[in-house]
């Protein structure tokens, strides 16, 4: 399988009153063509920070301090993301890597309709495509009208812009018709051809009555067809990566099966690949292919999704699963808490709650090494000393 | 088994009023006719789909919201229950019959005698980023339930409050912090160690680890677990996680739209569930195994309004064993052949699997 993102040794860091918050800490990780990787961990683990630096959406006080996150923009070889310019990047952002937010409810502007929100990303994106199609619906119209006997000039001008439309969507010209009152109604077509797209879209995520539901505001849905209407919005623009940051978390267990059934059939249907962040790992079992723990700002174990479940090796992944009720089957709970992340235990993160630490562990932190094919830990358990980095 | 809490027939609706004179014009039929027992010592899960009523339940148990119509008894002996039950077949109007509920309907309790019951029966809430008031000291935020009791003197209080800050794991030193300075467990277990400083005998936790992280809802369940044993406790657990329901309890109600569907252990519930509403939230529940096989249920809809419930079984329209009974007529809670206690026409046979 081709690589689709590759982020190598990211640094992101928080500058707040208090202090440096280190949220990532030369994360490495790979997210290949057409598959589901599961990024887990607990709160403040930095699973979302890494999702919105793969889409560069860090604010301020927040900053990407280093590395590189490679991602196959043309489809021709990987480009570095923290170096293209920001109108490239806006071009990437909704069209290439698309992101499913937490909360369906404040994902979408109470101001708007679902219409209006879901066209957006196509009208910006996928202007000359649908220009095209508008052209096409245009001159069906004119052959109709022809044939009874009315000819509209009208129509045909519109038809001269949608062709300077298609040529250039970014031209001049065309942002001075957008500007002009009565002019810019010739461009009407181009919202008529993005609303069909977007109700074929809101089918494939089985709303019912797309038709009706386009006209409706956020607050007339439930959570569940809010976070469709979410999903339908990452897909519009067939993007190749989609970021979903706990998109079932807020919802209840019954619509958390459909959400993710629903992602897991689309995945297959549109070919992209998913980056699934949850802190849970029932929802990771089941949709995953390959999982990432995360912990401290750090990745510590990466495997296929069958390994990391049945056969985990970081004594993190370890507690972890333990700590998650199963039936017939008491949960355990870890020692300690989840450090200050002003202050970060050196080494190793995890050596103050580990079982199993060594004097190695306060001062080396452990790289990513892999143990068996595909499958990476990061602890000194299973690595020689010379390798990993003082801290 | 001796039981704590009955509730007879319990129905807390919520009026729906319309035009400048608030005419009532419907209802949400939020617990509409539930029967449930708490036995002593008994930790009870009630689990159900948000906006199917489990809240209000807890809430109306605890005299917090106030019930329509029904009963809830307090250490009642089952032949004054029984009593009552005949008196108000007979006639409604009796004498006797009110002196009885008086004495043991928590319903028709108020001002000093409804204190008192408060300082017995406790909530921990969901949300303990905004259950503690910001402004307190975590010291004054549990003195402040002793001192509005008058349980003690100010010096007794404060070993009172040190004391409870070391069964649920917390120092001393932290009493004199403010709630920002914790991280969410923690908080949690200072609206656990509010709960328990009037020395309470049930606790109705709302979905207590909803909104924190697995292996912090480990801790708390463990602390939960310590407790009810060392502290002679009664639990009511509010959760919508089965499988936190499976692991921690000792009995399980499902409920949906207002009504219980289902009563049993959490084995019962989790392996051989009789209601095919229990059945779609097993294997609705994510649990973390991939190499796990589950038969196919995606329920379909979502939960209707609890305002215009669907007549006859309320879970009929998103069933797919309804029959046509179910449609018009309502199935009551009942002991089935098998011991099963479940309120369905056509429950589940025993050969289903999750």
């Amino acid at each position: 399988m081709a690589e689709l993102v590759r982020i190598n040794n990211l640094n992101v860091r928080f500058h707040t009153y208090e202090g440096v918050v280190q949220a990532l800490d030369g994360v490495n990780l790979t997210i290949f063509q057409e598959e589901t990787l599961g990024l887990v961990g607990e709160t403040g683990s930095g699973k979302t920070v890494t999702g919105l630096s793969i889409l560069r959406l860090i604010m301020p006080p927040g900053k990407i301090e280093g590395g590189e996150i490679f991602f196959d923009v043309h489809g021709n070889g990987l480009v570095d993301l923290l170096k293209i310019s920001e109108p490239e990047m806006r071009d990437v952002r909704g069209s290439q890597i698309a992101m499913v937010f937490q909360e369906p409810g404040s994902a979408l502007n109470p101001v708007f309709t679902i219409g209006d929100q879901l066209t957006e990303g196509i009208m910006l994106h996928r202007r000359r495509e649908i220009a095209g199609l508008a052209i096409d619906t245009l001159d069906r119209r004119l052959a109709d009208e022809k044939t009874a006997g009315f000819f509209k000039p009208g129509l045909v001008t519109t038809r001269q812009v949608l062709r300077i439309v298609k040529a250039n969507p970014k031209s001049r010209l065309v942002r001075f018709i957008q500007r002009t009152p009565l002019a810019r109604r010739t461009l009407n077509g181009l919202r008529a051809e993005a609303d069909k797209i977007a109700i074929a879209m809101m089918r494939e995520v089985e709303i019912p009555d797309a038709a009706r539901i386009m006209k409706h505001y956020p607050h007339e849905l439930s959570g569940g067809m809010k976070q469709r209407v979410v999903i339908a919005m990452a897909l519009c623009n067939n993007s190749k990566l989609i970021i979903a940051d706990e998109p079932t978390t807020s919802l209840d267990v019954t619509i958390q099966v459909q959400i993710v059934e629903l992602l897991k059939k689309l995945k297959l249907e549109f070919k992209s690949s998913l980056l699934y962040i949850t802190h849970n790992l029932g929802v990771a079992a089941e949709i995953c292919d390959r999982v990432a723990v995360m912990y401290a700002g750090n990745i510590y174990e990466v495997a296929g999704v069958v390994d990391i479940f049945k056969n985990p090796l970081h004594p993190y992944t370890q507690v972890l699963m333990a700590a998650v009720p199963k039936p017939g089957e008491e949960p355990r709970a870890i020692g300690g808490s989840v450090p200050d992340a002003l202050a970060l235990p050196s080494g190793c993160r995890f050596h103050p709650r580990c079982s199993q630490a060594m004097d190695i562990c306060s001062q080396i932190c452990p790289k990513l090494a892999e143990i068996a094919p595909g499958h990476y830990v990061a602890c000194h358990l299973f690595q020689g000393e010379q390798s990993g980095t003082a801290h | 088994m001796e039981l704590l809490i009955e509730t007879r027939d319990l129905k807390t609706l919520f009026p729906i009023t319309k035009g400048l004179f608030h005419k009532v014009v419907g209802a949400v039929r939020a617990v509409d006719g539930v029967n449930l027992q708490i036995a002593k010592g008994q930790w009870l899960g009630l689990v159900g789909e948000s906006g199917c009523g489990k809240t209000t339940l807890g809430k109306t148990i605890l005299r917090l919201v106030h019930s329509t119509s029904g009963h809830i008894f307090l250490e009642t002996p089952p032949e004054v229950v029984a009593q009552i039950t005949a008196l108000e077949a007979k006639n409604s109007s009796d004498k006797e019959l009110t002196a009885l509920n008086n004495r043991y309907d928590l319903t028709t309790y108020s001002g000093n005698r409804l204190k008192t019951l408060r300082s017995k029966m406790q909530l921990v809430y969901q949300d303990p980023f905004t259950s503690l008031d910001p402004r307190m000291r975590i010291k004054d935020t549990l003195l402040e339930p002793i001192i509005v009791n008058k349980m003690m003197d100010g010096k007794h209080a404060l070993k009172r409050v040190i004391e409870i800050m070391e069964l649920v794991g917390l120092t001393e030193k932290q009493l004199y912090r403010y709630p920002h300075q914790f991280s969410g467990g923690q908080r949690q277990r200072i609206a656990i160690a509010r709960a328990l400083t009037l020395n309470p005998e049930f606790i109705v936790f709302d979905e207590p680890t909803s909104s924190l992280d697995v292996s912090v809802q480990a801790q708390i369940l463990l602390l939960l677990k310590k407790l009810i044993k060392e502290q002679n406790l009664t639990y009511l657990y509010i959760t919508h996680d089965l499988a936190v329901a499976e692991s921690v309890c000792s009995r399980i109600v499902v409920m949906y739209l207002g009504k219980i569907v289902e009563i049993g252990s959490p084995e019962e519930i989790f392996h051989y569930p009789k209601h095919p509403y229990t059945l779609a939230l097993v294997r609705s529940t994510p649990i973390p195994d991939p190499t796990r096989v589950r038969g196919r249920i995606v329920l379909r809809g979502e939960v209707p309004s609890p305002s215009n419930p669907p007549p006859g079984c309320r879970f009929h329209p998103r069933c797919d064993r309804a029959l046509d009974i179910c449609k018009t007529d309502e199935p009551l809670l009942q002991n089935t052949a098998d011991k099963r206690i479940v309120a369905c026409w056509n429950p589940e046979p025993p050969e289903t699997s999750v």
